[in-house]
């Protein structure tokens, strides 16, 4: 067997193109709500993390560093296979969201601390000295500030994200991966594991070069 | 005539440097106040804790206009009545000049978006700069920084206005638009606290004039008392000092 009939069959790869298309669908939808929903969860622990009551903060350390010291695919076997002996069942779906959108959320958390700490103190002084109260001081001047400064770590973030959903095989979930391994396994044949490849690629290779224009754009107008 | 901001016996200390040390001052309404000194010598503190930017010790009060500052619900009233402009202007970078005037009256005054930016138009062309208004800050001359910055306090229609500075970071050929702009608001009547390094504007503005050194106000009297008839030797040391260059 030659190498091109080995790795790039055409017959094999028509043959699992509609299994890897559904898993694509499902790799997507699940790095898109671990996305946002990290975001969300990240932005309000954040917040809690730099300006709420002291037990509150910390409260918000210990999750930030504990969902950034433990390895996804161990939460993810954890949220799925144990949590169900305390009665708490969650689909696969639900158990790789849920794990995903932890440790996305305490990243992210700590991206944002850093984006609001780079806005200058005089940002905060001239907004309290017109009489802002902390949340129109947030809304109106702190964040959109702190946004523009956080947009190329999160994006490199997004990309992590959509990189672990690949771990969600573990848990059943019928993920790129996972339905790449069983076409593979059907036909056996690696074609539809270099055809899986490829597309995770062609999803994060844009998102790759996204982060480094938006990286040297922010470098050119902080230098300027 | 009533005080419009009255300090007693404010004390505030940076761990264990004595920053301000019971210092006593009224401040009248429709008085224009210069405060001189040395750096270091407590000018920025005092004013910044009439705001309440830097906290002060127990038993020190501020009262701004019948109302003692303290970290409560009736800070953020205070500081809608007590504009504040900064040495490094502190505009908002990501708003246009305009919309940096306007913010405030919209978000805490609940102006209606019309009357704010009319009057943030109105307030800009108080300060010459009207045909800069849908710029960014950044594209504006530091002059014209802080003339915005000046239009933005006003805008709050504040009973108070504290200078910190405010031509301190300007390039020498733009300090005297600036200074119009201040002697403008000094002739209409405005409520101004000014810690300067400009002896000349000190002198022809002010009503009155307080030299600090070392956290305390060592003398405050009219510009001539202070600048013609000092008692003090430090005063006469420190204004000799910076005439002689």
């Amino acid at each position: 067997m030659s190498l091109v009939e080995t790795f790039f069959n055409w017959e094999v790869f028509v043959s699992s193109f509609p299994l890897l298309l559904s898993g694509l669908r499902v790799t997507i939808s699940l790095g898109a709500v671990s996305i946002v929903a990290g975001l969300v969860l990240g932005l309000a622990i954040a917040l809690i993390r730099l300006y709420g009551v002291r037990p509150a903060q910390l409260v918000a350390r210990l999750f930030i560093d504990l969902f950034r010291s433990i390895p996804i695919l161990v939460l993810l076997i954890v949220v799925y296979y144990a949590l169900p002996f305390v009665g708490l069942s969650l689909s696969p779906f639900m158990s790789a969201a849920l794990s995903l959108t932890l440790v996305s959320a305490a990243y992210t958390a700590e991206i944002f601390r850093a984006g609001i700490e780079a806005v200058p103190r005089g940002q905060f002084e001239a907004s309290f000295a017109l009489g802002l109260n902390y949340r129109q001081m947030m809304r109106d001047v702190i964040l959109p500030q702190a946004i523009r400064i956080v947009i190329p770590p999160l994006t490199g973030n997004c990309i992590n994200v959509i990189k672990d959903t690949a771990l969600a095989s573990v848990v059943a979930m019928p993920d790129l991966i996972k339905q790449a391994t069983q076409a593979q396994a059907l036909e056996a044949n690696p074609t539809p594991l270099i055809a899986a490849a490829l597309m995770y690629i062609a999803i994060l290779l844009p998102l790759v070069y996204l982060v480094g224009r938006l990286e040297k754009k922010s470098r050119r107008e902080y230098t300027q | 005539m009533t005080a419009v901001i009255s300090i007693n016996h404010l004390s505030k200390r940076f761990g264990t440097f004595l920053a301000l040390d019971e210092i006593d001052l009224n401040i009248e309404t429709g008085e224009v106040v210069c405060v001189i000194g040395p750096s270091g010598s407590g000018k920025s503190t005092l004013i910044r804790c009439i705001n309440l930017l830097e906290s002060f010790e127990h038993p020190s009060t501020v009262v701004v206009d019948g109302t003692p500052v303290k970290k409560d619900k009736n800070l953020t009233s205070i500081r809608e009545n007590v504009g504040m402009v900064f040495q490094s202007f502190n505009l908002f970078p990501h708003l246009t000049v305009c919309q940096n005037v306007s913010l405030a009256p919209m978000r805490v005054r609940k102006k209606t978006k019309d009357k704010a930016v009319e009057h943030a138009l109105a307030l800009l062309k108080q300060v010459g700069i009207e045909s800069q208004a849908d710029k960014y800050p950044d594209q504006l001359s530091g002059g014209q920084q802080q003339r915005v910055a000046i239009a933005r306090a006003l805008a709050m229609e504040p009973k108070v206005l504290l200078f910190d500075e405010p031509t301190s970071s300007l390039d020498p050929e733009m300090v005297g638009e600036v200074l119009d702009v201040m002697r403008q608001l000094a002739k209409s009547g405005v409520t101004m606290v000014v810690v300067t390094h400009e002896m000349g504007f000190a002198r022809e503005v002010a009503d009155r004039v307080a030299f600090m050194d070392n956290g305390k106000i060592i003398e405050i009297g009219t510009p001539s008392d202070i600048f013609d008839n000092a008692q003090e030797p430090r005063t006469r040391h420190f204004l000799s000092a910076i005439l002689a260059h």
